[in-house]
């Protein structure tokens, strides 16, 4: 099977995966125990204007059909209206996905830069004090809930030396998001608020590149090619990053596929924390309210961007792998 | 019958054992074999001082946890006293230990509870839901992996759908709708956990086995007719060892590490004391705001050095196993 066909395949599953996410999800979420309506409901109302709400819903049709309309919507993208704001959920998502994107990049970007320069470093220079330091700061850095570093950071910075604001985005008053979302990200206020969460994700997604850029490090130090470099007479420091560090970059992508995963779904400690306006908090708060659509529509979200990564890596993996064969 | 086993002893004395029951001898060979590895294992992994300082603190913690009733001062679930109605925030007690006049050694919750024994109690849930989650996550994980990776073809490809529709699942939000459909308690927490967790000790299995599978001495057990089993079991299964208890004791910091963030988001389970409930208490009371530090820092001590002892002692098997590492 070639190249073109693995494409197509994998394409193939992409959306089926796509579509198991969504059936699951569509069943849990009627599993769940409560009645969602009577959140919406108040106990004033009367029985027929209740009911009708209910029918305005569609909560009273089969679930077959219930079903059938979620997968339909689903394709176009329609998630329906919030039971809690009546907002459609897809601008719901829109106010919430910005956010969590600036957060988790930065912090990405950050993360990845040191840990992947810590990792060559600490593979290199292995069994040197500065490879024990680093190896031990990664794993306290991975030891750690984010959750509980970013409590700290709020308890010395925000609350003791008043240093970092104490909870969201913006400060009360600067306009916030009317603004337009550009306008407040290249804010200084804005900024300020961004530090905090930022580092304390950086420094906790900094730890697994590194680690794993150090053991592929190791493994590639030991083969005989970096032996002809040293025969042929290249510096050291080509060898470092030109030939080892190069080799040993492909664990890198699938572990950044699935650690990306791990920052969609751990978006939700952190942006409960810092009382960060993004979609993981927004999930969380539509779940334990039982707002199914805004509930699915997050979660919908945070779990096709994990798919899709996925897809990405594989792809990647195959083509910059020439030992993978697709059978 | 007798004759047979004697002559095939004197030739064959490396290969066979003297059971003339062939499936029998199989099961025993791979289950011998790999208790060897284990315990030449054992004894060099604690050969490695940070090994053993994260096995002692491993250790401890087990006794805290078995001790729990003895070592607790009060009731962790029991309020020690009643605070006026509607003022929750006064009736705050600080700890003795900071030479407070109390009998409490960390001071009280808000509500009343004492510290000091809701972090021993919750002990008991961390490691509860750390190790029964790793091993089955690593057990579930290993044989899928391994069976993928060898098999290949449909097994394969159907197990790896399996398994990239989990990784399409969040974590965290999806064991926070599990946890919300089946019921906030700690069984179904360990429960999400178990069902999520298992695909990536199974992806890292499957890749290692994909490439062994190609390796001159899989090829060479093959030709000699050996059995899927005997080539996965005795083949396979010993080389990914090390990545199984890599991920197995990862698995426990995971675990705890999740069980924490879900109880911090409010889904704990109210009838059982962790670490993550205490630190969501004490945001719900804005002991951050408070400056009471006795009630925050303590859990999160707790969880870190846990977590840290599960991953060193991962690394340190990981550099045995794989001399190349060292």
């Amino acid at each position: 099977m070639g190249k073109a066909s693995f494409v197509v395949r994998r394409t193939l599953q992409l959306v089926v995966t796509l579509w198991a996410v969504g059936t699951v999800l569509f069943g849990l979420f009627r599993l769940m125990p409560g009645d969602p309506t009577s959140y919406v409901i108040s106990s004033q109302m009367t029985q027929e204007a209740r009911r009708q709400l209910i029918e305005s819903y569609g909560l009273n049709d089969p679930l077959y059909i219930q079903y059938f309309r979620f997968l339909e919507n689903l394709v176009v993208l329609n998630f329906g209206q919030s039971f809690h704001s009546n907002q459609p959920v897809t601008d719901v998502i829109a106010t919430y996905l910005p956010n969590t994107l600036v957060l988790m990049l930065t912090a990405f970007v950050i993360a990845y830069a040191i840990g992947i320069t810590l990792g060559v470093l600490s593979g290199w220079y292995r069994g040197s004090r500065f490879e024990r330091s680093t190896v031990i700061t990664a794993l306290t850095a991975r030891s750690v809930p984010t959750f509980y570093v970013g409590l700290i950071v709020l308890w010395i910075f925000g609350a003791t030396f008043g240093v970092i604001p104490m909870s969201g985005m913006t400060s009360l008053g600067t306009g916030g998001q009317s603004t337009g979302f550009l306008d407040m990200v290249f804010t200084m206020d804005f900024v300020r608020h961004l530090i905090a969460p930022a580092a304390v994700l950086a420094f906790y997604y900094m730890g697994y590149p590194l680690l794993i850029m150090r053991s592929s490090m190791l493994e590639v130090l030991s083969e005989d090619f970096i032996d002809v470099c040293r025969a042929k007479g290249l510096k050291e420091r080509t060898i470092m990053f030109k030939h080892a560090a190069r080799n040993a970059l492909l664990p890198i992508i699938t572990a950044a596929a699935i650690a990306l995963g791990y920052a969609v779904g751990g978006s939700v400690l952190i942006e409960t924390v810092f009382a960060w306006p993004g979609i993981g908090r927004e999930m969380v708060r539509a779940v334990l309210r039982r707002d199914f659509p805004v509930a699915q529509g997050t979660f919908i979200v945070l779990a096709s961007t994990i798919i899709f990564l996925n897809f990405l890596a594989d792809l990647a993996y195959g083509y910059l792998d020439p030992r993978v064969t697709y059978d | 019958m007798a004759q047979k086993e004697q002559s095939s002893q004197s030739i064959f004395t490396d290969l066979d054992d003297a059971s003339t029951d062939a499936e029998v001898n199989k099961w025993q060979r791979t289950f011998r074999l790999w208790r060897e590895t284990l315990r030449e294992h054992w004894g060099m992994l604690t050969d490695e001082l940070s090994v053993k300082l994260s096995m002692l603190t491993v250790a401890g913690f087990v006794v805290i946890a078995i001790f729990a009733p003895y070592i607790a001062t009060h009731q962790p679930l029991v309020r020690q006293y009643q605070g006026d109605a509607g003022v929750l925030i006064d009736k705050w007690v600080e700890p003795s230990l900071l030479g407070a006049d109390s009998e409490y050694l960390l001071g009280t919750t808000a509500a009343g509870y004492d510290i000091f024994s809701q972090l021993v109690y919750g002990t008991r849930a961390a490691l509860m839901v750390g190790i029964i989650a790793a091993v089955f996550t690593a057990g579930i994980g290993t044989l899928v992996g391994l069976v993928a990776g060898y098999y290949g073809g449909k097994v394969d490809d159907a197990l790896m759908r399996l398994v990239d529709f989990l990784y399409g699942m969040p974590l965290l939000p999806t064991v926070i709708v599990l946890v919300a459909v089946l019921g906030p308690n700690l069984w179904n927490i360990i429960l999400a956990l178990i069902v999520l967790q298992w695909r990536s000790t199974a992806r890292v299995i499957r890749s290692q086995s994909l490439s062994l599978r190609e390796r001159p001495f899989v090829k060479a057990a093959e030709v000699a007719g050996a059995s899927d089993w005997h080539i996965i079991s005795r083949h396979l299964a010993p080389n990914v060892l090390p990545m199984t208890f890599l991920y197995g004791s990862f698995g426990i910091a995971w675990a705890i590490l999740a069980e924490a963030g879900v109880s911090f988001i409010g889904l704990g389970d109210p009838n059982t004391v962790s670490w993550g409930t205490m630190l969501q208490a004490s945001r719900a009371y804005s002991a951050l705001s408070f400056g009471a530090w006795w009630w925050f820092v303590p859990p999160g001590i707790c969880i870190g050095l846990l977590v840290i002892s599960g991953f060193l002692i991962g690394r340190g098997y990981e550099e045995i196993t794989n001399p190349k590492l060292q």
